[in-house]
């Protein structure tokens, strides 16, 4: 006979609220009434529906109890297991039917994810096109080449209102049907696979868990805009989504999906692979494009756009790759049905690799206007070390800093770029009340002046300028005039840089300007660090009630800043120390004060 | 590899690799085990390679019929290694933190007894 499975969800959103003492129960009167054999208690990973927990699920019938108690074990286990019959109460109730769903077929309600570009990842073999082509792959390329004409597919892919999911949110569908209206013997697909957002790694992993979707959608985009060439720009610092790419495009070759005659309808399509070394400003395009012809990775004034004037001066559409991603399903399913899910003007789902201060670090695909705080708080398991939720950063070093107000707006590119930031290619690194916002917002600005190529003053000179002031606030040396200039000079590099990284540097610290104006003036006015992170604007001290003169500290400074001995109280002598904050993290008494 | 001339050929081909995986023929293939663990770079970097080597090596010296593979990220990291089982005529369950302890209590319980043990991540997504 098939057991009973009574799984307890384990994540850290429900153990704060008992779970592992409703784990014990359940062992408890299952024990207690003789069904050891028969049933199971089993600790399982984070459900994703936190702010419903602690939550059970009892297989194999499904059903799906939230906000159980350690007192309900009892119930469900003699209710439930033993009489089969549902413990009614503990149900979820559908907000919108204010009904219980009592069917295993309903149970799905929790699941907030829906993965388009990443359906293949971590299901398929990569390295294997056979199962690709299981999945429906290569189905999407045959379609267009024996059914649609180019303009076809291009309606297709406008309609869906895909849009690029690099950065800039560009429709898709008009960027290739202007490419197919520039004339020109030779044009170019460009996939753009040069991640540089620091934390980012969608397109990494898509890449290496399913290379074959992107080939593919390479060449159903070269059918439409009139290209036999494709070039995929990656870095080589992925080496090895670069040799699962390499062995998916010989496989193509070798099954004959790429090459000539494609399927018999005398389509020819190739693809080449270019490698970058990794400069965060070519992942704009224009720069791209320069760096693959063998010059400096720098951009140029647009107009004339690459759809225009690209690669070798061919017209060239250049899309990132979980763009091309979502292309073979678009195909497959109907425009319809991608652009029945998201917002007006966002549609289908958006990637985000979830990072920083929270529970369930992970890659999430999300329906456009989801929120934060469904996000953070259920898919992310909120907050880690159980802290308060500050600010989420998003977009990368071109995006800006959101706080708790934002938590409930839906996100899309529009709503994100109103609320002074931008979708990026789907970084997305939550802070907590313990990390400073100048300092954040000093350390995007540190790695946009760093990789700013310095063919414009703006971003050249102005960047470094800002990177001063801030570097100056942090160590307490700001005026209030400063904070006047920062706002100032920001804009002026917004709005005279020449390319997207100098335009959308200066966003971080807009936006914390915006957002927490507080923290500055605190950091300026009362030379403090409210995060209690500026190394400049903090002193260690003991507090002589707590110190049992363990010497820990002492025996851990890196500086012989303390001094003390065994059992009498220790002293942090100012001068010496370097506020490494070492000795907080020793000190086993709290006897160490922050201030 | 052999060529896909036409949509007829691509067809067949996504038929038979369909029915090799799921019908209910009763062909070796169909009552292995089969186990994918998640390789992507990340996964690799928290041990994701040991684990594999593990069950290849394990389950062969067990006489235990399963296909072990690779496959991409399966986006809990948080919880690598990651790692999908799925028994004969079972849904898929995939595990958490797979180091090669917990790999050895996988093939003890859950392979060999059908047992789950602790570390089970549900799926909390849908796909199209």
């Amino acid at each position: 006979m098939t057991k009973t499975h009574i799984f307890v969800c384990g994540g850290i959103g429900c153990r704060a609220m008992e779970s592992e003492q409703l784990r014990k129960n359940f062992q408890r009167e299952i024990l207690v009434r003789g069904l050891s054999d028969e049933v199971q208690v089993v600790t399982t990973g984070c459900f994703g529906f936190c702010e419903k927990g602690p939550l059970v699920k009892i297989l194999p019938d499904q059903t799906f109890y939230v906000q159980v108690s350690p007192d309900d074990a009892a119930e469900i286990v003699s209710e439930h297991i033993i009489h089969q019959r549902k413990v009614e109460r503990l149900l979820y109730i559908d907000p919108e039917t204010r009904k219980r769903v009592t069917e295993s077929k309903d149970m799905d309600f929790y699941k907030r994810q829906f993965r388009i570009a990443l359906r293949n990842c971590g299901v398929i073999d990569p390295d294997n096109i056979e199962e690709y082509i299981a999945r429906d792959g290569y189905s999407a390329i045959a379609k267009c080449l024996t059914e649609y004409t180019p303009e076809k597919v291009i309606d297709i892919v406008k309609k869906s209102g895909l849009r690029g999911r690099g950065g800039g949110g560009f429709p898709t569908g008009l960027k290739w049907e202007i490419t197919r209206k520039s004339e020109n013997s030779q044009k170019y697909v460009v996939c753009n696979a040069d991640e540089g957002d620091p934390g980012a790694f969608m397109d990494r992993s898509i890449l290496e868990g399913d290379p074959h979707s992107v080939i593919e959608a390479m060449a159903i985009c070269g059918y439409c805009i009139g290209a036999d060439k494709g070039l995929i720009y990656i870095r080589a610092e992925y080496p090895l989504a670069i040799k699962r790419l390499k062995r998916a495009l010989q496989q193509a070759v070798d099954t004959g999906l790429l090459g000539r005659d494609i399927l018999g309808t005398g389509f020819n399509f190739e693809i080449e692979i270019r490698y970058g070394a990794g400069a965060f400003v070519c992942g704009e395009e224009t720069a791209l494009i320069h760096s693959m012809e063998g010059c400096r990775g720098e951009p140029t004034f647009k107009p004339p756009f690459p759809s225009v004037e690209g690669y070798m001066g061919k017209p060239t559409n250049v899309n990132n790759v979980e763009t091309f991603a979502n292309i073979p399903v678009i195909i497959n399913k109907g425009a319809e049905w991608f652009s029945a899910i998201g917002t007006e003007k966002s549609k289908g789902t958006k990637v985000f690799a979830l990072a920083g201060k929270i529970n369930n670090v992970g890659l999430i695909e999300v329906p456009m206007g989801t929120t934060l705080r469904e996000i953070i708080y259920d898919i992310g398991g909120g907050i880690k070390d159980g802290k308060k939720f500050k600010a989420v950063q998003t977009g990368g070093p071109s995006g800006g800093c959101l706080s708790e107000k934002y938590l409930d707006t839906p996100i899309d590119y529009d709503n994100l770029i109103e609320a002074g930031s931008m979708m990026g290619s789907g970084g997305m690194i939550v802070l907590d009340e313990n990390d400073c916002m100048v300092s954040i917002a000093k350390f995007y600005l540190g790695f946009t002046l760093d990789e700013s190529c310095g063919k414009c003053a703006p971003c050249r000179i102005g960047n470094k300028r800002l990177y001063e002031k801030l570097d100056k606030i942090t160590s307490g040396e700001g005026t209030m005039e400063d904070l006047v200039r920062l706002k100032s000079l920001s804009l002026v590099i917004k709005d005279t840089s020449l390319c997207g990284l100098g335009q959308s540097s200066p966003n971080p610290v807009l936006s914390t300007l915006t957002n927490f104006y507080d923290e500055y003036v605190a950091h300026v006015k009362e030379k403090k660090c409210p995060s209690k992170q500026c190394k400049d604007l903090i002193n260690f001290t003991i507090i002589e009630d707590k110190c049992t003169g363990c010497t820990l500290c002492f025996r851990n400074c890196p500086v012989e800043a303390i001094s003390g001995e065994k059992s009498k109280i220790h002293h942090i002598h100012q001068d010496k120390c370097i506020k490494c904050g070492l000795c907080y993290s020793k000190c086993k008494f709290e006897a160490i004060l922050i201030e | 590899m052999e060529k896909i001339k036409s949509v007829a050929d691509l067809k067949k081909l996504k038929q038979q690799s369909a029915l090799s995986r799921k019908s209910g023929d009763e062909s070796s293939q169909q009552n292995a085990i089969t186990i994918k663990v998640a390789m992507a770079t990340c996964g690799i970097a928290s041990g994701a390679r040991e684990t594999y080597d593990y069950f290849v090596q394990e389950l062969k010296r067990q006489k235990i019929n399963a296909i072990v593979s690779q496959t991409g990220c399966m986006s809990y990291c948080y919880a690598e290694p990651t790692v999908e089982i799925t028994l004969p005529h079972e849904e898929p369950v995939v595990f958490g933190f797979v180091n090669t302890a917990k790999a050895q209590e996988i093939v003890d319980r859950y392979i060999l007894h059908h047992e789950f043990v602790d570390g089970v991540i549900p799926a909390s997504y849908k796909t199209v």
